[in-house]
This record gives structure tokens, sequence and C-alpha cells, in this order.
């Protein structure tokens, strides 16, 4: 996938990323992301274990050391490489991470939604006290994301677009663009070759494939 | 029990594999223009005074179907003061065999273990490339044969190191150097073998929850040199490199709670003159988000201890370190680090400030600055107590 980091004065920086996810059967999801682009921190590459309960494990490789990195739970506020999605946009999406309030519902881009709140299980390490979400009711996908800081003032908004079935059943947005509202910059992911059911396993996830990630 | 990849992960909407092509062949690296300008003169007869260099490090890598994978990486470095800085060598040159609950890597490559910031203990696979830097984090490519087994209970790696690289050390007319210049031609070995003792190492590592940890027994060639001071044939005092038989026990731990790393490195070495423990603990604690805006500070702390004391073989034999690091997570990947490193036990002390950050898509910049102070006549670092300097350098990678 390709990341698009664009400030104010629309000057756009470019970030090309690859990834892999196992869904957990007990536990949460473990992915992989690899970087090919800028080419400094090519062949870098984050791993992480989500977890429903407690915090999630982050490894992060250094190629030119050829080090393994944990990083602390706590940077999953932090931005991830530089763009407005922090890290944990990327992870935690785990049902247990958050606590649900239906608010309203409401016709959003001409779809029936339902809007409902989102509050983090660990507000100690979030940077959110609360996610707004607009989610169609015909087929549960989200189209978008109000972000509130943990002085509660809106922080970020996603808009997802491009949606489209996979193996009959997994909807998947071609486009995510976040829109920073307090420093006026823009992160677009471009999102392309979805691939399911790939036969990846338990080894595909572990430091040695962390180490070995290109 | 089948595996399915299926929508979760990145906001619940994406949750994906977006794959390369199956067989890959990447052709990347960086090439890089270096100075290094000193505060003062040299210390030593026949050292230039400051120096600039040219390094290239290329690196292929082809990667077929089923994973298994080939990687080329040499490098190469040109410098216009110090003969010993201009050098080759092979970083990585080898095949990594994927099997079904196993890799075999055979050929040169690197390894690295370890946790610490400021000192590498426990590392000891690969040879240090001192030419390079002082901060010893360089490595020479070492040749060997890497079997590793991931399982559920930990991941067990088995290294057979057939041929022993020696230490490189600056020269004559390069700064940063001991006194008397290290005779790198006429290395001696405790062993008849030499350089082609056979080098053995196993090493088990694991996570547990919030703990990574690594435990491991070497024996062979011991990296890191005593250093004999003779007369060379022309009557001129020189360091000759002896590389004893060694066997070390080495352990790195790092434990995560929130905003806090624990880090520890230890390790017990025999086969030298004395044998010896030797430790590095500390911290790493990061404020994310400082002020509601995207600048990560973190604080590093961390004290290395080594029971040989004075007659230890390293600059950290009862130092304390601190780091402040600056990431304000900008587009261009600005860094900052600064470091502080004091000997608990006399004066001396050392600073260094590190600075990058990228222009453009391909162009990096880096930027350091090194101090030493009040260094005390016993200390490693008396040697270069002239030798304040800033490194700049400028890459392109492609």
């Amino acid at each position: 996938m390709r990341m698009i980091l664009r400030n104010k004065k629309g000057d756009e920086s470019i970030r090309e990323l690859r990834t892999k996810t196992l869904e957990g059967k007990e536990d949460g999801d473990k992915s992989l992301l690899i970087f090919d682009s800028p080419k400094d921190v090519q062949g870098s590459a984050f791993l992480s274990f989500t977890h429903k309960k407690g915090d999630d494990d982050q490894w992060l490789y250094l190629p030119a050391l050829k080090r393994v990195k944990r990083i602390s739970t706590r940077n999953q506020s932090g931005s991830f490489m530089g763009s407005e999605f922090a890290y944990e946009d990327f992870t935690s999406q785990e049902i247990e991470k958050y606590t649900y309030q239906w608010i309203r519902d409401e016709v959003y881009q001409e779809k029936e939604c339902f809007v409902v709140e989102r509050y983090p299980v660990n507000k100690k390490y979030s940077g959110y006290t609360r996610q707004v979400v607009w989610l169609d009711k015909e087929e549960y996908r989200e189209w978008k994301i109000d972000y509130y800081d943990r002085k509660d003032k809106l922080l970020k908004t996603l808009m997802a677009e491009g949606y489209e079935k996979y193996l009959d059943k997994h909807w998947r947005a071609g486009k995510l663009k976040m829109v920073n509202h307090q420093n006026e910059k823009t992160s677009e992911l471009l999102i392309t070759n979805y691939a399911f059911q790939t036969g990846l396993t338990d080894e595909d996830f572990n430091q040695n494939s962390l180490k070995r990630a290109k | 029990m089948k595996t399915r990849i299926i929508a979760t992960g990145f906001l619940g909407v994406v949750g994906l594999v977006t794959l390369a092509p199956a067989a890959v062949d990447k052709f990347s690296g960086y090439v890089e223009v270096e100075g290094r300008f000193f505060f003062r003169d040299p210390l030593y007869e026949g050292q230039r005074e400051n120096n600039g260099s040219l390094a290239l490090e290329p690196e292929y890598y082809h990667e077929w179907d089923n994973g298994s994978s080939f990687t080329f990486t040499p490098f190469a470095r040109a410098d216009t003061a110090d003969t010993e800085r201009t050098h080759f060598d092979i970083r990585e040159l080898n095949y990594l065999h994927l099997g079904d609950g196993y890799e075999v890597r055979a050929g040169v490559s690197k390894v690295f273990w370890g946790v610490a910031e400021f000192v590498h203990l426990v590392d000891i696979i690969n040879q240090t490339d001192l030419v390079e830097h002082l901060d010893e984090e360089q490595k020479l490519g070492q040749p060997m044969v890497q079997l590793s087994l991931p399982r559920e209970w930990g991941v067990v790696d088995v290294f057979v190191l057939p041929w022993f690289r020696e230490r490189t050390f600056p020269g004559g007319k390069g700064r940063l150097r001991t006194e008397s210049e290290v005779d790198v031609d006429h290395a001696r070995y405790e062993s008849g073998a030499e350089e082609h003792h056979l080098d053995l190492a196993a090493r088990y590592s694991h996570t547990i929850g919030d703990l990574d940890f690594g435990i491991y027994q070497f024996r062979g060639t011991g990296r890191e040199p005593t250093l004999l001071p003779e007369l060379d044939k022309h009557g001129k005092p020189v360091l000759i490199p002896y590389y004893e038989q060694i066997c070390q026990t080495g352990l790195d731990v790092q434990l995560v709670t929130g905003q806090w790393l624990w880090k520890l490195e230890g390790l017990y070495r025999t086969g030298q003159e004395e044998d010896f423990f030797g430790g590095v603990g500390g911290f790493e604690y990061t404020f994310v988000g400082v002020c509601q805006s995207k600048l990560d500070v973190g604080l590093v702390g961390e004290y290395a201890y080594d029971t040989r004391c004075d007659d230890a073989t390293t600059v950290f034999q009862n130092d304390a370190m601190a780091g402040l690091r600056l990431t304000p997570n900008d587009a261009a990947s600005t860094e900052f680090l600064l470091g502080y490193m004091k000997d608990t036990q006399n004066s001396s002390s050392a600073m260094s400030l590190e600075a990058s950050r990228r222009f453009g898509e391909n162009w990096k910049l880096s930027l350091e600055i090194w101090g030493f102070f009040d260094t005390a006549s016993e200390d490693p670092l008396a040697a270069i107590r002239q030798d304040d300097f800033i490194r700049v350098r400028l890459a392109y990678y492609f």
C-alpha cells in the first residue's frame, strides 16, 4: 500500500509499505508491516501482536544494525512513520479494546448509518478519549471516524472510500484519508492487491520473520 | 488447522495481506560522502588533522517463491587520510533456506544481540569494524552456517563459524587511535589454527508477555583482542592484537511496562588473562506526543560495569550514561540523540550529539559531534583526548 503525507502547503511525501495480517483465534491478531520506501528505511519492519486484554506487543526491526527493538506500549498513540495515523489506528482494533455506545442514526453519503461512540478500555495508553464511528446499517462498513484527543477536542477525521467485497464476504476500503484538524496535515492510504487465505501461519509472525522481512 | 486471513487489523476496515509478487529481485543501497573535522591538533606524530571519505554499500536481494532468499551486500570506503580506513568488506553474501519449521543461513552474514543503547556488550558473532566509527556499531561480515529453529517455546539458534575476522583499527595517519599504532599485520592467536579455528555458538531466545530474553553460549576466538605493547622490526612501539580462545555466556533481557523499557545485558567470559563478569543495565522512558504535538521525548539511563576494573579492555568498565532522544515524527524523519557518558571512578567523560533528517525522498543528512572531557590518564579515553570532532554525512539511498 501507499501512504501519501501532505502538509498545509500541499508538499507531499510518499511511503510504500506492505502488510500481512493473521487473524487470531483465541487472542488478537498478529501483523507484520514492511517498509519499501523512503529508501533509507527500506527493509525496516514492524511486528505487532494485539491482545484482547492487556497491552499489545510491538517490535521494530532496523536492518542497518540488524537489531530488533521492543516498543513501549505507550508508543501506540505515537505517530506512525511521521503520518497523521497513530500506531493504535493500525493495531488495537479488537472488539474488547473499547466500550461502545449508540448515539443516533444518520444518513451519511446517502447511506443509512449507525453513529456509535467507542471509548478505549486502556485510557492510559490511548491518545483518544473517544471515537465517533459512522457504520452503514447494511454491511457494517466504517465510513467515517472522528477522533477526540485527551482534552476531548476533535483531533482527526478518517474517511474511507472505494469499498470492495472479497471472497464474497470481506468488505475492504481502497482508500483511507486521515485529516488532522489541529495541524491541517493529511495522510492518505491507498491500498491495492488485497489477498486472502494466502496460507500464512504463526511462523510468519515471529522475530525470525521480522528479521528476514525484505 | 487451517489459518485464514480476514477482516481485522488496521482500523477494523483494512485487515489484509498486500503481497509482493512471488519472486522478488531487489537492488538497493546507498552511497555516502563523509567529512570528519577535528577541533584540536593531532596528539601523535603522523596523524592527519581531518579526513573525508566516500562509501558505497549496494545490496542485491533475490527471493524465491518458497521464501528462500539470496543476499549480497558488499561495502567499500575510500578515505583521504587513513589507509586502514580505506577498506572493502563483504557485509553479507548468503543463502537463506526456509524450511518447514527451520531456517538455514549459509555464507557471510550479520547477527546482532543486545538491548542497551550505548554499550553493545553481549553482541559477539560479528567482529567490530572499528575504523568505521568509535561507537562499535559497524560490523564486519562473518562467515557462518546458522540453523534457526523457531518453536512455540522460543527460538533456538546454532552457529558454526569457520573463519575468524580480525578487528580493524585506525592506521598511523588516522585520528581516534591509540598512541602506539595497532599492528594489524602481525596479529597473534592462542589457537594454532589461527583464524581457521572453528568457533561455535548457541542461543535460546523467547518472548513471554512483556519480557524478551536471550541466553547464549559462545566458544571460540575472542572478538576483543588483548593489545600487547611490543617493538616492531624498526624498533617502533606497536600494539600487537592477541586473540585468545574464550568461553562466554551471555544474557540479554528486555522488559516493557507502559512507558518504561527496562534493559539488562550480562556476560561471563573465561580464557583471557582474568575471568570476569560484565554487565550493563538501564531504562528508556518515552513521553509520547509531548504537549499535544507529535514530538516524542525519550530519556535513556544506563550503567555499565566490568569486574576487571581498569584492566578492562573496554571503555565502559564502570560508567554511567544518560541520553535524550527527540523524535518530532515529521515527514523528514528528523531525529536527535544527545548522549553523555561519565566514568564513575575517575574524571573522564564524553558527550555526543547525533542528528539526522531526510531531504526529498532519497537523501539523508547526518551530523554527529563528539567531545571528550577531563580524561584521566588511566582511562582508555585518554588516548583520544585531543580528538573532539564533528562528523557530517550525506547519503543517497537507492
